[in-house]
């Protein structure tokens, strides 16, 4: 298929959308949102849950239809030749229970019947690690394993565009590690990557290009540096006063040397700052004298997370 | 043929239908022995010598003794003494089929409604009135044949088969559709180049591996225990038992192409079989049910599978005297798939 009017810029691109828009029922999931992946690139969608990443990425995989906006995939449309487009990419869903009486090597043949070209059977147990239990019954594999056979699914085509919808939700941190290796293995074979997350240390591990997304929109973009870097300063001071005398207020904090951004929620007041060896003596100084004391205080580097709750006052994982 | 590489996706996803039921040993139970335990049971309960003899009861009382003498003389007849009071529970119970009060003359009591007991009734009356001193007119000259395949045991066994590949048929599909529509393996499957009705032929595909097993089986059983006999053509049993086996996977396809839940479906499997088990002459015939229900009851699947069946098993029938189940058969198969294809949704 051959797009109409593309120019340079946009054969370089696997994803484009530009005003999505889809709404079930009174809710609006996706409103309006912007996005476009480069070839090559690992570009993540982070948001916390009932962010609209799953509608948005289902979208995307043709899979849920859209009310409004334009989407291009890979140069193409969804609507015809469909299944041509389907031949050139891998995806994940989130929650797919795959055949539990079937051994894994069995379920990658199956999915493997579907493509016209794509790997050697062997060759993905390898890259997902799960050689050692191709004859192992589906049902019979741990959390990370069936996540691994579930990417090993969408490998198993060789996809140019590889989709993944919260790929390592529940697993524990060896999984999770496990998975990132052989995601960025992919990446460096040339595959392009377009994943949802609500684990900010996953975008910022994996990820070349991330759009922060909140209530169906994109409300930043960029890379997990200059992300971070947009809050000002490298570092958040986090601390807690106990009830009682010794408030302080926003203003007379953000008086404070080197500090560049002050979020406060939940009784929890985080100082973004310049300079930690400054920020924290003066923090203290201040709450002696007003006889205040301190039930809670740590710091650490500025990451994506600090980046969401300054831009929306909530933490990616609210419940 | 090494396993180590994928055959084209319609066999693919055609092994993974049988290597799941194969390792399921519920599904086995009642794809195969269900069947064969419904057969060896109604074979039993209606042997194919049922027991010819009248079961009457006799309630004692005087003049009861001439009586039991009279009908213990008759080589037709199964006397059994009652205590007053005692018989009419056991007719009640259908373990007579006539209670008689001695007397002058004696008093019948049965249910006009059960055939038994109206030939009980005259069994009985005949030997009593030859008794009484009756003469007979004549004396009739008989001839009795014995045509095979006119037991209750071959005119059920093959009821029993239209009756297994429609059940095998309905859940099989419908069950394993709405549990991969709930496991959201579906919506994966969407997700691949795979052609979609490739996957649903796939479901009627593996039903006629496992037809050879239920129907061989069976029939097979059949033979063996109860020598059910088979007038017609074998192979046009197989081509019905496979007819039979498409268009219900077409309607359990049918059936299952919205359902979200396993509850759902399964109601909804029981309401489009109930009517065929009672109406389509499973286990007795359908010519039972009043003329104005007969058209609707000539048009079920169930029916035409079951008459066709009968018909060449018992009758040795061909194709040209059973060209119109065949066709409308194959009616409920295209209807079914294509309605299927059209409604079914795979997200």
């Amino acid at each position: 298929m051959t797009a109409l009017g593309t120019d340079a810029g946009t054969a370089e691109l696997a994803v484009r959308c530009s005003g999505l828009v889809k709404r079930y029922g009174d809710v609006l999931a996706v409103n309006g949102l912007d996005l476009e992946v480069r070839r090559g690139e690992c570009f993540g969608l982070l948001g916390p849950n009932g962010a609209g990443k799953t509608t948005t990425i289902e979208i995307l995989e043709g899979l849920v239809a859209h009310d409004a906006g334009d989407v291009e995939v890979l140069g193409s449309r969804w609507g015809s030749g469909d299944r041509r487009l389907r031949e050139r990419l891998g995806i994940q869903l989130q929650e797919t229970q795959l055949h539990e009486k079937l051994t894994v090597f069995e379920t990658l043949r199956l999915f493997r019947s579907f493509y016209r070209r794509g790997r050697a059977i062997d060759d993905v147990l390898a890259v997902v690690e799960l050689t050692s239990k191709a004859h192992s019954r589906v049902g019979a594999l741990s959390g990370g394993q069936r996540q691994r056979l579930a990417v090993g699914c969408a490998l198993v085509g060789a996809p140019d565009l590889l989709f993944l919808d919260e790929p390592t939700t529940g697993l524990d941190p060896q999984s999770r590690r496990q998975l990132w290796s052989l995601l960025e293995r992919y990446r460096a074979d040339g595959g392009t990557i377009l994943l949802t997350t609500h684990y900010m240390d996953e975008a910022q591990t994996l990820c070349d290009r991330v759009a922060v997304v909140d209530q169906g929109r994109v409300i930043a973009l960029g890379t997990p540096r200059e992300l971070i870097a947009s809050l000002g300063a490298a570092n958040v001071v986090a601390f807690a006063v106990e009830d009682g005398p010794g408030d302080l207020s926003r203003a007379e904090l953000e008086a404070l040397p080197g500090v560049h951004g002050v979020s406060i929620e939940d009784g929890l007041t985080q100082l973004i700052a310049s300079e930690v060896h400054v920020t924290v003596p003066a923090l203290l100084r201040m709450v002696a004298e007003r006889r205040g004391r301190l039930s809670q205080l740590s710091t650490h580097g500025a990451t994506l997370e600090d980046v969401f709750v300054r831009l929306t006052g909530r933490h990616l994982r609210d419940v | 043929m090494s396993d180590r590489a994928a055959l084209p996706a319609l066999a693919e996803l055609t092994r993974t239908r049988v290597l799941e039921v194969f390792r399921e040993p519920e599904a086995l139970f009642w794809m195969f022995v269900f069947p064969i335990l419904m057969a060896v049971a109604l074979g039993i309960a209606f042997p194919s010598r049922t027991s010819d003899l009248a079961i009457v009861g006799l309630v004692e009382g005087p003049g009861a003794a001439r009586i039991a003498r009279l009908l213990r003389a008759s080589p037709e007849i199964d006397l059994r003494s009652f205590e007053p009071g005692q018989a009419d529970r056991a007719l009640r119970r259908a373990d007579v089929q006539l209670v008689i009060e001695a007397g002058e003359p004696p008093v019948y009591r049965y249910d006009p409604a059960r055939p038994e007991s109206r030939l009980a009734r005259r069994l009985v009356d005949d030997v009593l009135q030859r008794g009484a001193g009756r003469r007979d007119v004549w004396t009739v000259r008989e001839q009795t044949v014995t045509s095979a395949g006119s037991r209750y045991v071959d005119w059920l066994i093959p009821g029993l088969l239209g009756m297994t590949i429609m059940s095998t048929g309905l859940w099989g599909v419908g069950f394993t559709i709405v549990q991969a529509r709930g496991r959201r393996l579906l919506k994966r499957l969407t997700a691949t180049p795979m052609r979609r009705g490739e996957y649903l032929l796939a479901h009627a595909l593996a039903r006629l591996f496992f037809l050879v097993f239920e129907g061989g089986v069976l029939l097979l059983l059949a033979r063996l225990l109860f020598d059910v006999p088979m007038h017609g053509s074998v192979l046009l049993i197989i081509a019905f038992a496979v007819l039979g086996a498409l268009s219900f996977s077409a309607l359990g396809l049918l059936v299952a192409s919205r359902a979200r839940t396993i509850e759902a479906v399964s109601g909804m499997l029981n309401l489009v079989m109930l009517p065929m088990w009672i109406l389509s002459g499973v286990f007795f015939a359908s010519s039972n049910f009043p003329a104005v229900l007969q058209p609707f009851i000539q048009a079920l699947p169930l029916t035409a599978l079951n008459d066709a069946l009968r018909a060449v098993m018992l009758e040795g029938a061909g194709i040209r005297e059973v060209g119109r189940e065949a066709l409308l058969l194959a009616g409920w198969f295209l209807t079914c798939f294509a309605a299927a294809l059209r409604l079914f949704r795979w997200l």
